[in-house]
């Protein structure tokens, strides 16, 4: 799993609430067998026209983030399906950080498998995020995992909440599934613990 | 004397293996679901790690997400989802686990088989990598939708890591008038708690409804809990339960199962058990629910008109709404009722099953659907679509110019080449009306099975209680 620690980017505002994981990844992407080639997929409908020209008032056609990295979406987002394919398809194209008010569970639980880090903020927060999109649409904004810290253009702080476990996997870029096989011997005895009763 | 415990809590306690300080659990996996879409990147890693499923007994394959509903002898023609199913195939066999691929007696939906193969029973965990997987929580199970990582975690070890959620009552009293069904109230439900009310949480359904409701009804409900936010809902079992599972082919028998509805019994959340959040539903004033925007819990009564967003008092719900509306082209304070439609759909891991499919042919017997209209129904297992077929439903769709068609999600997630034409509207009896689900374009009304029929016969959206003798 990709690492992360720092984060230094331009945030790039999707003020929509719900943003389900059918509008991030739609379906027809998913019938691929492996990771690779999702970011095309990434928000397909709402980036291109029908004849695949690129919708100039979607803000990931915007020349300005070609290169950021961070995503300042609305409300709960990536609802709906278990698809990993949305974190693929987001990092894929090169999103690192979604910040937002609240996200979906199994979304959450996914981005942070695959280096993605959701930031969850309050409402004012949020909102003079957005504020500042449309002000300073160049200003940068800096996440500090280890700290738990964003560092806003004018200097300011505001803390975010992460999992102390999932942290400490996105910090050392390693993912989960060492943590569960070393119990492999405590899995073993409670199947056979089981085993009696089915 | 022991605490109270709630229902969701005694299964919890009973699969956590390890539980660690400031760590996630980690949590037996009882049973581990699979299907062509989400699994094989997962087995790809296990190869890549060297590793094997370490229980193949406890897992089981089906392939539904992008298979074809149109007869076995039509070739499949999208060459993607053709190596997507092969590659299902040929992981099962590496990895020997037991696979319902297309064409086999069995194959069907996932949430769908499991049931009705009594593969699943109360108490267990469950997972599978689908969100739908809440659905069998109706059997009072922990069942939850996974990522592909976690499945390859679940393959590896059979066990996940999972933070302990909270719990939230849902309490549901009340008869059901006739006319309004399962998937009625679970509409409603998200109506009133929108569609992250449930996040961080297990719902528990509880009440005098619930307990009405039989166990496809229950699975009705229950598959619709991650459309509340809520990643699993659960129902405690009682007779109803014990009676559907009793003889199935992977139930206990004999000694063993009364052994097991004595442990079973066990299982409903104890008096005095407290959850951390709750909500109460009356079900006596509950109508024909049908949505008007695009996420499930933008829904009202099929007779009620469409709110007005400067009515919201959040600026947010407002635009929400708003562009809703905007990809509906709907307008604000428009009724549905009349509105017409381009397609039926019935079908999908939330009404697909035989007690769905009589419904609607009950409607639809001796009528036509209306011109112009496409109505596809398709059984959500070839177990189901042989026992309608024995009931003539099949021959009662046909009459009336609906297409028949092969078990699998279909037009649900319109994988398969079931799908809307941009523009279409459509009465769909699955579970999610996000922008473009149903195809790119496409505009999907939920509903109940009985609405999705009577809408098929007039070509407009229908109160079904109007054509119910
Ligand atoms: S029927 Fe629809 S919701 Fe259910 S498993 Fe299939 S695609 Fe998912």
């Amino acid at each position: 799993m990709q690492k992360f620690d720092t984060l230094r980017s331009k945030l790039i505002p999707l003020p929509h609430n719900n943003i389900d994981t059918d509008q991030i990844i739609p379906a027809r992407y998913l019938k691929v067998t492996d990771k690779s080639g999702l970011a095309e997929g990434l928000f397909t409908d709402w980036r291109y026209e029908d004849d695949g020209s690129p919708k100039e008032d979607f803000v990931l056609n915007d020349d300005r983030y070609q290169e950021a990295n961070i995503l300042l979406a609305g409300d709960n987002f990536g609802c709906g399906s278990s698809r990993e394919h949305a974190p693929w398809a987001l990092v894929g194209w090169g999103v690192q950080a979604v910040v937002s008010t609240s996200f979906a569970d199994i979304f959450k639980s996914n981005a942070l498998k695959n280096g993605l880090l959701p930031v969850v903020v309050d409402e004012e927060t949020h909102q003079s995020l957005f504020d500042l999109t449309e002000e300073a649409p160049d200003a940068e904004v800096h996440i500090d995992l280890g700290a738990q810290e964003m560092t806003l253009p004018d200097g300011s702080t505001v803390e975010f909440p992460v999992d102390a476990f999932a942290k400490s996997c996105l910090l050392a870029g390693v993912d989960q599934l060492g943590y569960i096989q070393s119990f492999d011997e405590h899995i073993t005895s409670y199947e056979q613990e089981r085993a009696i009763f089915g | 004397m022991t605490q109270a415990r709630t229902l969701f809590e005694k299964v919890w306690d009973q699969h956590v293996i390890v539980q660690e300080k400031a760590s996630p659990a980690v949590l037996y996996i009882d049973l581990h679901l699979i299907h062509e879409v989400t699994s094989p990147q997962a087995f790809t890693g296990l190869r890549q790690r060297g590793l094997k499923v370490r229980r193949p007994d406890r897992t089981v394959a089906t392939m539904d997400h992008s298979t074809p509903t149109t007869p076995l002898s039509v070739p499949m023609l999208d060459t993607q989802a053709a190596s997507q199913l092969s590659m299902l195939e040929e992981n099962c066999q590496e990895f020997g686990i037991e696979l319902h691929k297309l064409g086999s007696k069995k194959q069907g939906i996932v949430h769908v088989i499991g049931p009705e193969m009594g593969l699943v029973q109360p108490g267990m965990t469950i997972v599978c990598g689908d969100s739908h997987t809440a659905t069998h929580g109706a059997f009072g199970t922990l069942a939850f939708g996974i990522g592909t990582s976690e499945v390859e975690h679940v393959l590896a070890t059979q066990s996940l890591l999972q933070h302990k959620p909270k719990t939230y009552e849902v309490r549901i009293d009340g008869q059901l008038a006739r006319g309004v069904s399962a998937k009625d109230i679970i509409l409603a439900l998200l109506s009133k708690i929108g569609v992250h009310g449930g996040t961080g949480h297990v719902f528990e359904y509880t009440g005098s409804a619930i307990r009405g409701l039989s166990m496809e009804e229950r699975m009705t409900v229950c598959n619709m809990s991650i459309e509340g936010g809520a990643r699993a809902g659960m129902v405690a079992p009682d007779e109803t339960t014990y009676e559907y599972l009793a003889g199935r082919e992977f139930a206990p028998q004999g000694d063993e199962w009364d052994q097991a509805v004595a442990r079973w019994k066990d299982l409903p959340t104890d008096e005095g058990a407290t959850y951390d959040n709750s909500v109460t539903l009356d079900t006596s004033d509950l109508a024909p629910m049908i949505t008007y925007g695009t996420n499930p819990g933008l829904g009202m009564q099929v007779t009620e008109r469409i709110p007005d967003p400067d009515k919201l008092p959040n600026v947010n719900e407002r635009q929400a709404l708003e562009k809703a509306l905007n990809y509906m082209a709907l307008k604000p304070g428009q009724p549905l009722l009349d509105h017409p439609v381009d397609v039926v759909f019935i079908g999908s891991c939330t009404n697909s099953r035989i007690s769905d499919l009589r419904l609607a042919a009950g409607l639809i017997k001796d009528r036509k659907v209306a011109e112009g209209v496409r109505m596809l129904v398709v059984p959500g297992s070839q177990s189901v679509k042989r026992q309608a077929e024995a009931e003539g439903l099949d021959e009662v769709f046909k009459n009336a110019g609906a297409e028949w068609r092969e078990a699998g999600c279909s037009m649900c997630i319109a994988m398969n080449g079931d799908q809307l034409e941009p523009g279409q509207y459509a009465v769909s009896t699955s579970n999610r009306n996000f922008e473009g689900r149903q195809g790119k374009g496409g505009r999907t009304f939920l509903a109940s099975p009985l609405t999705a029929a009577a809408t098929a016969i007039n070509g407009r959206i229908t109160d079904a209680r109007s054509m119910l003798q």
